[in-house]
């Protein structure tokens, strides 16, 4: 313990002398700072700024960090030297929160007179690189202590992992967030009360039951709920038959209904919702095609309940099959073949062994199907019709023509509650079983075959469905290259000339419109996938492998940014990162962060649900072995964690790419995101180069989705994933 | 354990590029941060032909007025947005009444009426850009196949025949949506307005959310008869929609596009400078080159053939102070709720 905690000492103290506590003007990495980090005001680091600029109450909060080397240095008593680094880090923690909230940009905002005179009145800006050295320091001083103290059984790794993420979730999920539910309560003239909230929340826009007895719409309430669930079902149910067709049948063309199960996520969301126009829409192919030749009548069915399912159906199964894929590969064999022995048919087989071991699977599936259809704005706002939800009241209670902030923040408090409930539905239904199939002990067995039955149900909701999104994608690069989609369909390259043209004469040049966005999209959402995944994925380690007190509050916490529309994360990360001491808005890394925390959810299910799956053996053995949790983790469970990983990978890096309501606040001159650009074009009616864009946007995203398969390979969990042979189980059986 | 190596070097890379980006600090002087609220190219083209000009570094980014409002909202603490250019003036006057913009101070001798009244009822914090006429648009193909006679009047609207075959957005989530029911208010008064809004209410198929969203569903025969703005129904028609364009014989309603020097700017002079330039019939004059053909706000600046010929046209006296107020909007509203109504 004593050894990490030094380790982390010297790092905080470096960090106060060497690092600039503030930001610093073009970059950290410009490494303009240098020459200045004792003598220049802005530059200076934070020991420096206390003790020659005026700013004393840095040195204050810096007192800690004193604290801390002293105890190291002169405490020798273990228990004794635990609380003592446990108490001053807390300490130095809050002292450093509170006076970058004390002293914001133009001076003290409580305690003025304080700050009487100097640059305390002058006032300081956002945190720096020192400001977060620091802070990690003191950080992982404090978890190292209380591992010290016998927390998580003296394992500064879990400890320092916990915090760590704990830390995290708060400051870029808890934070933000709190800013905007507030608002709920907040009456006319700013005062706080519950009226207001009660009197939103109980409005009959959001509950009224109207569709039962006449001919009018639900209340939105209903309607998101209603939607939510057929969605998540319905996902989870395609997304299961496509499993048990790439993993226990012989079908042939797997590899192929594979990548047609990725594009629909790969896909930016009005662009599914506009070839469905095209299709089924009053003037659509097909309803055209009806139309002609049955005399069927045109009708504008499309819009509304029907529309927004097919549309949702389509764009969230892949997510649901990457989740029930490693799933329903972990299934032991042996188990399967256990029951066979027992006489069990292949039906029995499946019904009462396979399928419950599958359970976590089919449970955090159906729960991100779920949350995605209530969060889901794009394909509503298309496809909607006159069946409103949640989402887009939420959305234009926020940019509408009468902006209504606090009847925003309470539809989040409706929504929110509504994915809580899911959330609890899914634990009991759980249970408290274990699901371990993956386990240290040899086994050489065969997966059983699919009942003829199940599999013929399998196939005639798997293949229609791929014939529809073969369809569905060859209208969209069809669109690419006509003069005007659903109108004129002479072929032309001009949108992709327009979109992507590249000057050679001098150089290589990028005289297209798009290549702007298209760089800095693919730059933030590299750079976002893995921090996603590792954030994503250690959490799920701590909620299946450790535990630790809240764990349940903690787990709903990680869903929580997930669950609320991407409009009200928007405008609550501008809220709250617009000012010291976190200042973020206008760069990059918001953009980065609002990914990272909006997306890891994903993470955290397909790593719940794949790690429910090994056996906690297989830790046990190699920390018997005398590994620690750190190296268990490093070659026991994220080698078996391939697909988990690479399905958050996928996910996190393609919903980067794809996600529009959550960056529309957050896009800035300088870092402008593809979506932005093609929602701009959208609006401006020229589908034609927004098309082209997404286009290229869908082969891009494939390429590296199929590339991250090959570097990530496939994990081999026996020595051949084999499906029994028919014939061999009927000999089994006779 | 190969499987592990790999993705341990994938994501130390990654870890590595991550701080790179980390404290990269926004603002440096002798710029402009700007929202544009009008069409991509149009923004492109003047921010092209305000660079070569002034020499001044214009970081741009587009948003809808709404998104924008919202955002400046947010951000007024500590703005980050120097100018706001574009869009429809409401948002633009809304902004001024709750302080989030201030004043110019630029010279409007040279510009429309309308373009001043704009700037005068905001105490100078927008001034007026373009004009954009409200009127209807159809389908012509479509209403051939069905055999309906082409409206002419906001009263033909009305009318039995067109049952299920109009569409206008919300007033509650759409401004253009708001410019027509304010319109029709002012036109025929409001119990009667609010009597033909319901009347036309049965007519229509869907409510949409945002203003420009039926003149692209007429566009595409997904419904006949769309209300909205007529630059956007030129938009499509040039870009080879069957669309006609009608300017209802009651007379119509209008728009003023405006342009805002938001509270707190960091780069208030290159602002102002801004504000002078679009203004000017010299940067106006470009719109046509890219598809822009609202009318220009300058006196001097030349109206492209393709846009609305205000001088024929009825245009009422479109009174911006009275149903600009969010009192008179939220009155309205409540009432367009309670006998027009969307259907849920």
């Amino acid at each position: 313990m004593k050894k990490t905690a030094i380790i982390w000492q010297i790092i905080g103290l470096l960090g106060a002398l060497l690092f600039p506590w503030y930001m610093v003007q073009g970059g950290f990495f410009s490494f303009g700072w240098v020459g200045g980090i004792f003598s220049d005001p802005e530059n200076a680091s934070a020991f420096a700024q206390g003790l020659l600029h005026q700013k004393w109450w840095l040195i204050t909060s810096l007192l800690p960090l004193v604290g801390t080397a002293l105890a190291l240095l002169f405490i020798k008593n273990t228990k004794l030297l635990a609380k003592f680094l446990v108490m001053i880090s807390i300490a130095g923690l809050v002292l450093i929160f509170a006076q970058g909230f004390i002293v914001s940009r133009t001076g003290a905002r409580i305690f003025a007179d304080l700050f009487v005179g100097g640059a305390g009145e002058a006032g300081q800006v956002g945190f720096g690189a020192g400001a977060f050295v620091v802070l990690f320091s003191q950080l992982f001083i404090l978890t190292t202590g209380f591992s010290g103290l016998g927390k998580g059984r003296g394992d500064a790794f879990i400890v320092g992992l916990i915090g760590l993420i704990v830390s995290l979730v708060g400051v870029f999920v808890f934070f933000p967030v709190s800013h905007i539910l507030i608002q709920a309560f907040e009456g006319p003239e700013g005062s706080l009360g519950l009226s207001e909230f009660f009197d939103n929340f109980t409005s009959s826009r959001i509950w009224g039951v109207r569709c039962l007895y006449e001919a009018k719409s639900c209340g939105t309430a209903w309607n998101s709920l209603f939607l939510a669930i057929m969605t998540g079902a319905g996902t989870t149910l395609l997304g299961l038959a496509f499993a048990l067709i790439a993993t226990r049948t012989n079908f042939r063309a797997k590899r192929l209904l594979r990548v047609l199960t990725i594009i629909p996520i790969i896909t930016p969301p009005f662009v599914i919702g506009l070839a469905l126009i095209l299709l089924f829409g009053r003037s659509g192919m097909v309803s055209e095609f009806l139309n002609d030749y049955f005399d069927v009548e045109k009708t504008r069915w499309l819009y509304g309940f029907w529309g927004i399912y097919i549309a949702q159906l389509l764009s969230f199964t892949p997510i649901a099959f990457l989740v029930l894929i490693g799933v329903v590969e972990g299934v032991s064999p042996s188990m399967e073949e256990a029951s066979q022995t027992l006489n069990g048919d292949r039906w029995q087989t499946f019904r009462f062994v396979s399928f419950p071991l599958m359970r976590p699977g089919l449970a955090n599936a159906f729960l991100l199907g779920f949350i995605e259809s209530m969060a889901d704005f794009g394909n509503p706002l298309v496809l909607g019709g006159n069946y409103s939800v949640l989402s887009t009241e939420i959305y234009f209670s926020i940019v509408g023509a009468v902006a209504n902030s606090g009847k925003a923040a309470t539809l989040a408090i409706v929504l929110l509650s509504m994915t809580l409930g899911a959330f609890l539905v899914q634990r009991m239904w759980l249970g408290k079983k274990s699901y371990a199939t993956v386990t240290g002990k040899g086994d050489s067995g065969q997966h059983a075959s699919l009942n003829p039955l199940l599999r013929g149900f399998c196939y005639a909701t798997a293949i229609p469905w791929a014939i529809f999104t073969v369809i569905v994608y060859t209208m969209i690069v069809f669109g690419s290259f006509v003069k005007l989609w659903g109108y004129d369909h002479s072929f032309t390259f001009a949108h992709y000339i327009r979109a992507f043209s590249i000057n050679f004469t001098d150089g290589i040049r990028f005289t297209g419109v798009a290549w702007d966005s298209y760089f800095t999209t693919l730059t933030i959402s590299s750079i976002a996938a893995p921090l996603t995944t590792i954030v994503g994925l250690a959490t799920a380690y701590l909620l299946v492998r450790q535990k630790f007190v809240g764990k349940q509050v903690f787990e709903f916490s990680t869903m929580l940014s997930f669950a609320i529309p991407g409009t009200v994360i928007g405008v609550s990360y501008i809220l709250a990162f617009n000012v010291p001491p976190i200042e973020l808005t206008g760069t990059s890394i918001i953009l980065i962060l609002v990914f990272v925390f909006r997306n890891m959810p994903v993470g955290v299910r397909g790593g719940i649900a794949a790690m429910s799956q090994l056996d906690k053996s297989l830790d046990e053995a190699s920390i018997t072995l005398g590994a620690n949790s750190f190296t268990t983790v490093r070659k026991i469970i994220v080698p078996l964690m391939g697909p988990a990983i690479l399905a958050a990978l996928t996910y996190s890096f393609v919903r980067a790419i794809t996600s529009v309501s959550a960056v529309i606040f957050l896009v800035s001159a300088k870092h402008n995101m593809a979506t932005s650009f093609i929602i701009g074009r959208v609006e401006n009616g020229e589908f034609g180069i927004a098309i082209a864009y997404s286009t290229v946007l869908i082969v891009t995203m494939l390429s590296v989705i199929l590339l991250l398969q090959f570097i990530i390979g496939k994990r081999r969990l026996r020595r051949e994933n084999r499906i029994q042979k028919h014939t061999k189980n009927k000999v089994a059986q006779a | 354990m190969k499987t592990g190596l790999k993705l341990g070097l994938a994501f130390s890379g990654m870890l590595v590029a991550f701080p790179a980006m980390f404290f990269a600090a926004p603002a440096l002087s002798d710029e402009l941060n700007m929202v544009c609220s009008n069409e991509q190219d149009w923004c492109d083209l003047m921010v092209a032909n305000f660079e070569a000009k002034t020499g001044i570094n214009v970081a741009m980014v587009r948003k809808s007025t709404g998104e924008t409002l919202a955002q400046v909202r947010a951000e007024s603490s500590n703005p980050k947005i120097d100018i706001w250019w574009g869009g429809t003036g409401d948002p633009h006057l809304v902004a001024a009444q709750e302080g989030l913009t201030q004043a110019s101070g630029v010279d409007t001798s040279e510009l429309q009426d309308w373009a001043v009244n704009l700037s005068n009822i905001s105490d100078g914090k927008t001034i007026g850009i373009h004009l954009g006429v409200l009127g209807v648009a159809y389908n012509t193909e479509v209403l051939a196949e069905k055999g309906l006679n082409p409206p002419a009047c906001w009263m033909d609207l009305t009318k039995a025949e067109y049952k299920g075959e109009i569409q206008v957005a919300n007033p509650n989530s759409s401004g253009t949506a708001y410019t027509e029911l304010a319109t029709i208010v002012q036109v025929f008064g409001e119990d009667e307005g609010f009597k033909i809004l319901k009347d036309i209410g049965e007519n229509v198929n869907q409510y949409t959310k945002s203003g420009s969203a039926p003149s692209k569903a007429a566009g595409r025969g997904e419904t006949t008869i769309s209300i909205g703005f007529q630059h956007d129904m030129i938009k499509l028609a040039i870009a080879g929609f069957p669309l006609a364009i009608v300017t209802p014989c009651e007379g119509t309603g209008y728009e003023v596009g405006g342009v805002s020097i938001i509270a707190g700017a960091k780069n208030l002079d290159s602002a102002k400078k801004w504000v002078e330039y679009v203004i000017s019939a010299e940067a106006q004059n470009h719109g046509p080159e890219v598809n822009v053909f609202n009318v220009p706000s300058n006196k001097n600046a030349t109206i492209p053939k393709e846009a609305p010929p205000i001088a024929s046209l009825k245009l009422i006296d479109y009174d911006f102070a009275t149903y600009g107020s969010s009192e008179t909007r939220e009155r309205l509203l409540a009432r367009w709720d309670a006998e027009v109504g969307d259907p849920n």
